[in-house]
């Protein structure tokens, strides 16, 4: 038996493009617009899909056409970098998104306790993309904040120094962030 | 000339998150409050003041000697204010007042630091009145490039990144490439995590990081360099940009550099969270816009990197020592540290430990040294377990062993490695094959793919330590273990995979009893006398 590393995350979407039989829709203005400040480089095809993310939220399949088209790139190239790095989203992110280190610092400091803390609070699964609709939760690897783990962002704010061994104080915390209660406890 | 007294608050991103920003706010408020003029009391942003768990921290250069405050806030910016221009600390403060002379302070010497928590990094003029980007134009008009290069060999220099390359020996070999063009490439992509060097250096002291990779280009004649910085680190990318942008406009990159014939661009390219791309090779593509998936060496990137061009690629901190280097001569550098680990090094001290932050010591500290003296060891008074360093491609070294010198060989024969400079302590509470399983957790998300030992076999590997965490693995389980990491470890393609099975293999060397009462029947396995939880 040998099952194999998700090494490149989500495909489902990408099936959608290669079966399309639409004509292309013209090019959305402004991801032109940014290929145009780059001179359309190969080189700059990351810069680039962070710059169309920005734009979006997300890099949806259109959008992704758009790239190679501006850029003049094989679209398989294109998808093939947009899939390669966990940072790229090729499914639209839920409207708030909470972020729980589990870095060596912060695994250390019972990271995976506050993890396991706001599955509870949001009725989410960690690293599920879609989560509840409205509130996904995900892992990162380390944010660098190793002096005051752990730590976890909250819609772009980072929550540093999480009390984890006492529920009630870490409960606040957790409200105090912008964590919704959403479970009944 | 007297100084006049002036205020430093850390800005780095860990004391902005616990409330800096307010807090230079209020201090500016209070200033203006008891009436003193903007030039009687600067107020500046500064980066690491290295505590970084008892952040927001401002340092006072008073009339009287430094005084360092920790985990102050805006109720306390009167009386910061008070300590500024008097010398004397007051009862309020008297709670956070840090003592300077305590080892974490006391024992460090800041090379790579030195800038670090006295220059504001958004402002060259700070940088240029600290001295900075002084030996470019030294380098420039007094010496040729073999002589930089001869300084930096001399120097002992070994790269900061992990493995210890010889800096000078790099150098030459990019140098001696035939014509044509280079490129010098900073790999600031520090992805392991418990690791947060090169966020600081970048956060505190960024143009000290473009004066030595300027030195370093025209020492290897190259006209065009990247910074490739992980993603994950937005304030030191804007920083960075924004002193890229400064330098330029003060023609110290550019052409025709300080009146002489070297140009030098250098762009800033920013990573999209792959840990992989702190491998070389890969790293270069993802510079070139593509997957970073690595690629057989040779060629080395010094012969073929950027373009099929010869590239030469350090870390922050490699490149950050050069300036003091050619300041104080390569002799000077060679003496400090070990016959074979010269110079300093810069941790990131964190987890189980009383200080946590940013610490700078020679090479040949002991381990104990670092983690009990300046650390001040485990909070609650209870003894270390385990040192991790070296982050998913180290090692745990346990606590018998914590008398060993740190330096690049030293830390290798006890089965780990210096890496990049992260330290996390760990304390009895932890569990070792919960510390492998994670680390190997973390190997799976991050191998690319493109090699099947790594591929599939930390997925494997993954698996067997899952059957030890939950407590249903058996003697066979054991062998398969060593088995499987040996396997992965000699077959895989680049770092990554090489030393994936790293965390696993010192926990088995080490702590092999804890692994054994995690089988299933404890009894079938040999003399379990594990440490349990």
């Amino acid at each position: 038996m040998l099952t194999v590393a998700p090494a490149v995350a989500s495909k489902g979407r990408w099936q959608t493009i290669g079966m399309s039989t639409s004509a292309p829709a013209s090019t959305d203005p402004r991801i032109a617009q940014v290929i145009r400040r780059h001179g359309a480089r190969a080189d700059a095809l990351i810069e680039v899909l962070h710059q169309v993310q920005e734009l979006h939220g997300y890099l949806a399949p259109e959008s992704l056409r758009d790239v190679a088209t501006g850029m003049g790139l094989p679209l398989s190239r294109v998808h093939g970098v947009a899939s390669f790095y966990h940072l790229f989203r090729l499914e639209p992110p839920t409207a708030h998104r909470c972020a729980v280190c589990l870095g060596t610092a912060c695994y250390v400091k019972g990271g995976a306790q506050v993890a396991a803390a706001i599955e509870q609070r949001l009725g989410v699964r960690l690293d599920d993309p879609a989560g509840d609709g409205v509130w996904a939760l995900q892992h990162v690897s380390c944010l660098g904040a190793c002096g005051q783990a752990p730590v976890l962002v909250v819609d772009g704010e980072l929550v540093t120094r999480l009390p984890v061994d006492q529920p009630e104080a870490l409960a606040a915390r957790l409200e105090a962030s912008g964590l919704p209660q959403r479970t009944i406890t | 000339m007297p100084v006049p007294p002036q205020l430093r608050c850390c800005d780095a991103s860990g004391c902005r998150s616990a409330g800096g920003q307010a807090l230079r706010t209020a201090l500016e408020g209070a200033r203006d409050a008891a009436g003193l003029d903007p030039a009687a009391l600067t107020i500046k942003p500064v980066g690491c003041l290295r505590l970084c768990g008892s952040g927001p921290l401002v340092a006072c250069d008073g009339p009287g000697p430094t005084q360092l405050f920790g985990g102050v806030a805006a109720e306390h910016a009167g009386a910061l204010i008070a300590a500024g221009i008097s010398s004397g600390s007051g009862d309020a403060l008297a709670a956070h007042r840090l003592d300077l002379e305590d080892p974490f302070f006391a024992l460090q010497q800041p090379v790579v630091l030195e800038g670090c928590g006295h220059v504001n990094p958004e402002s060259i003029d700070d940088a240029l009145a600290f001295g900075t980007y002084a030996q470019l134009h030294r380098v420039l008009q007094e010496l040729t490039p073999e002589q930089v290069r001869d300084e930096v060999r001399r120097s002992g220099l070994r790269g900061r990144g992990g493995a210890g390359y010889p800096t000078g020996l790099k150098w030459d070999t990019v140098a001696l490439q035939p014509p044509g063009p280079r490129y010098v490439v900073c790999n600031a992509d520090e992805g392991d995590p418990g690791a947060f060097m090169d966020r600081s250096v970048l956060e505190s002291d960024p143009h000290r990081l473009i004066e030595g990779m300027a030195i370093a280009a025209y020492a290897v004649g190259a006209e065009r360099g990247f910074v490739y910085v992980r993603a994950e680190y937005p304030l030191a990318i804007e920083r960075l940009r924004l002193a890229l942008q400064q330098a330029r406009s003060r023609h110290l990159l550019g052409n025709h550099i300080d009146g002489t014939t070297f140009n030098l661009r250098l762009e800033v390219r920013v990573g999209a969270g792959a840990y992989v791309c702190g491998e070389e090779t890969a790293l270069l593509r993802s510079i070139q816009g593509q997957r970073g998936m690595p690629q057989p060496r040779p060629p080395f990137p010094a012969q073929s990197g950027l373009w099929g061009a010869p590239t030469l690629i350090n870390n922050v901190e490699t490149f950050t020592a050069v300036p003091a280097i050619l300041r104080q001569g390569g002799d000077w550098y060679a003496a400090i540290g070990t016959e074979h680990s010269k110079g300093t090094k810069v941790f990131a001290l964190s987890g189980a430990v009383v200080n946590t932050g940013l610490v700078e010591v020679p090479m040949g500290t002991p381990l104990r040294t670092v983690v009990e003296v300046i650390g001040g060891g485990v909070p609650d008074g209870s003894p270390i377990k385990a040192v991790q360093t070296g982050g998913p491609s180290g090692g745990c070294i346990p606590a018998e062993r914590l008398d060993t010198p740190v330096d690049y060989e030293s830390l290798l024969e006890l089965g780990s490695m210096m890496g990049s400079g992260g330290m996390v302590v760990m304390g009895g509470a932890t569990s070792m094959p919960e510390v492998a399983r994670h680390f190997m957790g973390f190997s799976v998300n991050e191998s690319c793919g493109k090699c099947v030992p790594c591929r599939a076999g930390t997925v494997q590997l993954a698996q067997l330590l899952d059957r030890f965490v939950e407590r249903r693995a058996t003697p066979a389980d054991l062998e398969r273990l060593d088995a499987l990491c040996q396997m992965v470890k000699v077959t895989s393609l680049c770092g990554l995979g090489q030393s994936a099975p790293n965390p696993v293999l010192s926990t088995l060397r080490w702590f092999r009893h804890e692994y054994e009462a995690a089988c299933r029947e404890p009894a079938t396995c040999v003399a379990a006398g594990g440490v349990e939880r």
